[in-house]
Formats: C-alpha cells, sequence, structure tokens
C-alpha cells in the first residue's frame, strides 16, 4: 500500500485510482503531509490557440517535474490535472469548477484568453482557490475583477504595448496608425493600451477595425485599411488570427506602405509561417528562448526542455507555463504547504528568478513585475537554425513604473 | 469613399465567393441527386488541404496539388459513399444528416491524430505571390488565380452536366431515379461518382483556400456554415443557384465590411433570411425535392 503512493508520481490513471482508494483509509494527520499538491490547468488544447497552449502543457509539466525529482514540497509530491478549456469562457468555468470540486484541485494555473481567464478567475474567487493567470490582460488586475487569491504571471496589455510602442512610433514614418481588432477582451484591452502608449508620441489614429474572433479570411478588411493610410498598422489578435492576418496582409502589400506591429509577437505563429512573410514585422514578448546568451535561469529552463523534448526550445507562452507553475510552487515552498492564506503571503513577497531574471508580484494588484522584450523577426540569412527567428532590439527592464498605479486600478494603498 | 476602393472591395468578394461557390456546388450536387445533406462537407473541405499538402510535398508542385487532391478526396467519397451512405436510401432525410455529422466528427480527429491538433503552414506558391495592378488597385495575384480556377471549374462542370451523355443520365436521374432504373441504366453507379464528384470539389476548395488560410484540423467548420447558406440562398440542389448565390454572398459580405466591418458576417445571414421571405425555395430552387 505504502509503494502506491510512492508511485503517484507516475500520474498513471491506475496509480491514481489506487492512491484514492487509499486515502480514505488513511488517518486524517498523515494524509495531510503526504497527500499530492494538484495544480488544475485548464487551457485551450483544441482550436486557434492550441499550439500555444500545447507548449504551455509541455513547460508546466517540465516545472512539476524538476520540484518532484527533488523529493517534491516537504515530501508532497505534485500533479499537473491539465483539461481543456476549448477557447470558451463557459467551458473553462466547468471545467474549472470540476477541478476544484471533483478532482480536489489545490490550486488553478492557465487559461489563455481574455474572457476565458476572467471566467476561471470568477470561478477561483468565489471558491477562495489560488488562481495564477498565465495569458495577457489589464482586466484582471484592475480592482472590479481582482481578489487576493487572484496572481497574473502574463504580462499586461498595458506593459506589452508600452515597450512596443516606446520602440515602434518614433521611428515611424508618420504619425498616421490604422488598428485591426480581435473582437474580444485582448483585443480590446490591446487597442486601448495601443492608443494610450501612442498618444505620448504623438500618433494619430487613421482606422479602426474590429474582426470577430477565429477569423479565416481577412482579405475585406484590407481594402479599407490600405485607403486609411496609415504609416503604422498595429494587430491585435492572437493565434493563428496572427498569422492569418499578416498572411494575408502581406498579400495585399500593405507592408510596402506601414510598418506592421503587433503587441504580442508570437513564437509559434512566427515559425508556422515563412521569414519572408513576417520580415521586419515588430511585437513584444515575455520571453525567447536566445535570452540564454545573457540569462543563466533562461539557459536552465532551455536545458531542461532540451532534455525532454528532442532539443527542441521552449515557446513564448511555453515559459508561462513554466513561470506559472514555477512561481506558485516556490510560493508554497516558502509558505511550507497549500494552506491559501499564507501561500497568498509567500506569493506577496518571493523573490523569483525562474527563466528570465529577477520577477516579484506587486502586493497590490499581484500583478508579476518582470522584463518585456521587443522582438522583430529575423530574416532568413542571419538565422542559427530554425529555433532563430526573433532579434531581441529592446529590453524593458522589469519596474513598477511600467505598470498602471494602484490607484488606477482602484486599489487602495 | 472612392469608386476604385468599391471595385477593389468587390474584386476580394469574388474570391471569397469563389472559395464558397466550389464547396456550394459539391454540396448542391449531392443534395439533389442523393437528397444527402452532407454535413460532412466542410471535414471533406479539411482533407482536401491536408492531401494537398502531402502532395505538394511528395511533388513540389502546387498544380501537380491542385490536381491529386480533389482526386484523392473524390476515391474517398467513393468509398464512403459505397459503405456508409448507400445503405441509408430511401429512409429519410434525418438518418444521413446524423452519419454525415458524426462523420465529419471522425474525420477531423483522425486529422488530428495523424497530423498534429496545430495545424500546418501552407505558403502561396512562389508562381502567385505579390500583388497585380488591377487598375484601380494591387489585388493578390493568388486571389486573381483563384477565381480563374473557380470561372473554369465551373464552366468544366456546365459542359459536362448539360452536354454529355453523363451528364444526361445524371439530369434525368435527379429527376426521376425510377425511370432511370427501368430504362437499364445503373443508378447507383452514378450517384457514386456523384458524391465522388462532390467531396472531390469540396477538397479543391479546401486546398485552393489553404494558401491564404492555412490548413487545421477545424479549418471545414466556419466554411460548412457558409456552404450551407449559399446553398439555401440559391436554392437546395441547384447548380446555377449555387454559383450565383456564391459569388452574391461573396460579395455582400465584402462590401459590408468596408462600409461596417462589424456586420459583415451578419450580413451573410440576413441575406439568407431575406431570401427565405421573399423566395422561400432559394433563387433557383426546385420545388418538392425533399419529397
Amino acid at each position: 500500500m505504502d509503494k502506491k503512493i510512492v508511485n503517484v508520481d507516475r500520474r498513471t490513471l491506475l496509480a491514481g485510482l489506487g492512491a484514492a482508494a487509499f486515502v480514505p483509509m488513511t488517518p486524517a494527520i498523515v494524509r495531510a503531509q503526504s497527500e499530492t499538491i494538484r495544480i488544475g490547468f485548464p487551457v485551450p488544447l483544441t482550436g486557434p490557440f492550441g499550439a500555444e497552449a500545447q507548449d504551455q502543457v509541455r513547460c508546466a509539466q517540465l516545472a512539476i517535474d524538476q520540484v518532484n525529482a527533488g523529493g517534491g514540497i516537504g515530501g508532497r509530491m505534485v500533479e499537473l490535472l491539465v483539461r481543456d478549456d476549448k477557447l470558451n469562457p463557459g467551458e473553462a468555468t466547468t471545467r474549472t469548477l470540476e477541478l476544484i470540486e471533483k478532482d480536489k484541485a489545490h490550486f488553478i494555473v492557465g487559461a489563455l484568453a481574455g474572457n476565458v481567464q476572467l471566467a476561471v478567475n470568477e470561478v477561483c474567487r468565489n471558491r477562495g482557490v489560488i488562481y495564477v493567470s498565465i495569458s495577457q490582460s489589464d482586466t484582471i488586475n484592475e480592482a472590479g475583477t481582482f481578489s487576493r487569491f487572484t496572481f497574473h504571471e502574463g504580462l499586461t496589455p498595458h506593459m506589452t504595448t508600452l515597450a512596443v510602442g516606446k520602440h515602434v512610433f518614433p521611428k515611424a514614418r508618420g504619425k498616421r496608425v490604422a488598428y485591426l481588432v480581435a473582437d474580444y477582451t485582448y483585443g480590446h484591452e490591446t487597442l486601448r493600451a495601443f492608443k494610450r502608449a501612442s498618444q505620448q508620441f504623438g500618433m494619430q489614429t487613421v482606422e479602426e477595425i474590429l474582426h470577430p474572433l477565429n477569423t479565416a479570411d481577412f482579405s475585406t478588411f484590407f481594402p479599407r485599411i490600405m485607403a486609411a493610410k496609415p504609416d503604422v498598422l498595429c494587430i491585435c489578435n492572437f493565434g493563428r488570427d496572427q498569422l492569418n492576418s499578416i498572411k494575408q496582409a502581406n498579400d495585399f502589400g500593405i507592408k510596402k506602405q506601414a510598418q506592421i506591429t503587433v503587441p504580442v509577437f508570437l513564437y509559434a505563429q512566427r515559425r508556422s509561417g515563412s521569414p519572408a512573410m513576417f520580415d521586419g514585422i515588430v511585437g513584444g514578448c515575455n520571453y525567447h528562448w536566445t535570452l540564454e546568451d545573457s540569462v543563466p535561469s533562461a539557459k536552465k529552463f532551455n536545458n531542461l526542455y532540451r532534455a525532454k523534448h528532442n532539443n527542441t526550445v521552449p515557446s513564448d507562452y511555453g515559459a508561462y507555463g513554466y513561470a506559472g507553475v514555477s512561481s506558485l510552487l516556490e510560493a508554497v515552498k516558502k509558505a511550507g504547504g497549500t494552506d491559501t492564506d499564507a501561500v497568498i503571503a509567500a506569493f506577496e513577497t518571493v523573490k523569483l528568478d525562474t527563466h528570465k531574471g529577477p520577477e516579484h508580484y506587486r502586493k497590490c494588484d499581484h500583478q508579476a513585475v518582470q522584463p518585456v522584450f521587443v522582438v522583430e523577426s529575423k530574416p532568413q540569412a542571419q538565422m542559427r537554425n530554425e529555433f532563430d527567428v526573433f532579434n531581441i532590439v529592446s529590453v524593458e527592464v522589469g519596474s513598477e513604473d511600467n505598470l498602471r498605479t494602484c490607484a488606477e486600478l482602484g486599489h487602495k494603498a | 469613399m472612392t469608386l476604385d476602393l468599391i471595385l477593389l472591395q468587390t474584386f476580394t468578394g469574388l474570391a471569397l465567393g469563389s472559395i464558397l461557390v466550389l464547396m456550394a456546388l459539391g454540396m448542391s450536387l449531392i443534395f439533389g441527386m442523393l437528397t444527402v445533406p452532407n454535413f460532412a462537407h466542410g471535414a471533406f473541405y479539411m482533407v482536401g488541404a491536408y492531401a494537398g499538402v502531402v502532395a505538394f510535398r511528395l511533388t513540389d508542385s502546387f498544380v501537380a496539388a491542385l490536381v491529386c487532391a480533389p482526386l484523392a478526396v473524390a476515391l474517398l467519397g467513393f468509398a464512403v459513399e459505397r459503405t456508409l451512405v448507400r445503405p441509408l436510401y430511401g429512409r429519410g432525410l434525418d438518418y444521413p444528416i446524423v452519419l454525415t455529422f458524426g462523420l465529419a466528427y471522425a474525420m477531423i480527429e483522425i486529422i488530428r491524430i495523424l497530423f498534429g491538433k496545430e495545424g500546418i503552414p501552407f505558403e502561396t506558391p512562389e508562381f502567385l505571390q505579390g500583388a497585380v495592378s488591377l487598375g484601380f488597385g494591387y489585388f493578390p495575384l493568388y486571389r486573381l488565380f483563384l477565381i480563374g480556377v473557380c470561372v473554369v471549374v465551373v464552366g468544366a462542370l456546365y459542359l459536362c452536366l448539360e452536354k454529355t451523355k453523363f451528364g444526361l443520365v445524371v439530369r434525368a436521374g435527379a429527376n426521376d431515379p425510377e425511370i432511370v432504373r427501368v430504362l437499364g441504366i445503373d443508378i447507383r453507379t452514378i450517384w457514386m461518382l456523384i458524391f465522388g464528384l462532390g467531396t472531390g470539389l469540396a477538397a479543391l476548395a479546401g486546398l485552393l483556400a489553404a494558401p491564404m488560410r492555412g490548413v487545421t484540423p477545424e479549418m471545414g467548420i466556419p466554411v460548412l456554415v457558409e456552404a450551407f447558406v449559399v446553398t439555401v440562398v440559391g436554392g437546395m440542389g441547384s447548380l446555377a443557384g449555387a454559383s450565383v448565390a456564391g459569388i452574391l454572398v461573396g460579395v455582400v459580405m465584402s462590401l459590408t465590411s468596408l462600409f461596417s466591418p462589424k456586420f459583415a458576417e451578419l450580413s451573410m445571414f440576413a441575406l439568407m433570411a431575406l431570401t427565405l421571405i421573399i423566395r422561400p425555395r432559394g433563387l433557383f430552387g426546385r420545388p418538392g425535392l425533399t419529397g
């Protein structure tokens, strides 16, 4: 019987069932000490963000394997419970509720879309379960949405567009900016943040088009955009939408007229297209594996990934998965257990360097204060290998000055 | 709002409509002849794109892929008709609906298992990259090519159905399969060929869409909805209807997008509702097809 508990880290269904059958017979105290730490992980495995989501799972598992290989936390092994939220807030709500009620998850990490993470946040807030969000959102930090259980590892659109804007707007050929925006939370938030950043540089909005999430054909929007004669085109969408919109913008020859800029330049989408297609496009990112040239923790993270995944490298969104789970487990370690209040207190003070240099969570809104990178797609001739797709052209160091103030977010000092 | 912009937007709509025409033609053929509402049509579109990717990798020629992929999917269509659809003839509409609905899910899942969930990138073939001047603005060469292919296919299909003996049998079979059978013609083979032709057309549409939209397991789902709208607007089972309505839906969506991008998607359904109110059988619909 004891052997079974040690075996839980195999995460096989059988061992899980065995442990579950065993648990009720054990005295409560023993159970608390040896009980597996369960992290629920709802992400959109199927659908247009699938590529990003799958790497998040791989990297989150990496963080867990690392802790388990070191004997777990206080002898307790950690388990990742992956669920497909199908990029749907309703589905995510159901899956998260199941994870909390049925699977007895101690923590929730995940969700990869503005509206979906707000749905997951709502469930966790109501149930008093710590949630580490690993995708972009501004709203999640605001007083109306935030709860003390909410932690945001993802960058905020405010942070990324500020970094990207500082790099792009002063260099633009003129002051005219057009926006092509996915019509959902993330799109709206990045649009708002981009406009705010653009005002600092005296830019003027000449066109603003909202497109439905998961659009296959963007062609009908381009004649109108071209007619507005923009100097910068900001494409505020995500996943496959980003790939298809840039691809089709290229077909229409928009690059000749305007600098194409994206708030987040996605590694997986860049890899799915050709260097020529993305040539000259600039965007923000939370992580690129070539950071390892200067950051030791990035090298360690990359090497872990290389060893497990056939010498490939982790993606930007994969890094979020790793960071979210690693940070949480650091806080659990510091708190000495899974007690929610203790973990929250530890989270607010823990100093981290999981994979990209120093990082900490701001106390008022639990936003991860971290560096933002601005990258430009590399031309084919400069690429060292197939993974070497970006030049890091600017680094915005992690500082609370780059975040909206606690007061602006509605948090009391 | 200049005339140039409206013309450019109209051409964009024509390219959008071309994909819809190819999809709706296949769907209409199958429904008109076999009375099977093919809910797996989007899945055949998707399989066509994947078959095209494989063919392109093997031959390194986009033109070869354009020939091979529809043929391969047509063969798949033959097999599906022979083994799955045929036993359901004469049992009403609901049986083939449930069958093709399930088949679509199975096909998507099989493709996910074989090629992964992430999708495969597909570049515009080199000789079709770039934009050309149409006199009123630059238009992507590939989309022009797409419109051309659509015109050729519709023309060939028209000649085949109107001018050949095969076409005569097909048209007779659509009108009264009983009489055709009495005349000693094996209508079952014709039905199998039609199902293959329809799915082959879907495959062609899928492969043609691939360089613009990428290749993913779920790529057929939104297109299926659009194709149904076109088929309904054009009249279930009418080939002329499918062609006219496909172009119409494409151009209406495109022009709506010019004036109010938010309403572009809605415009397609508004057009359908309007058509159904004024002409309940669609623009070119025949009475009594669903018995």
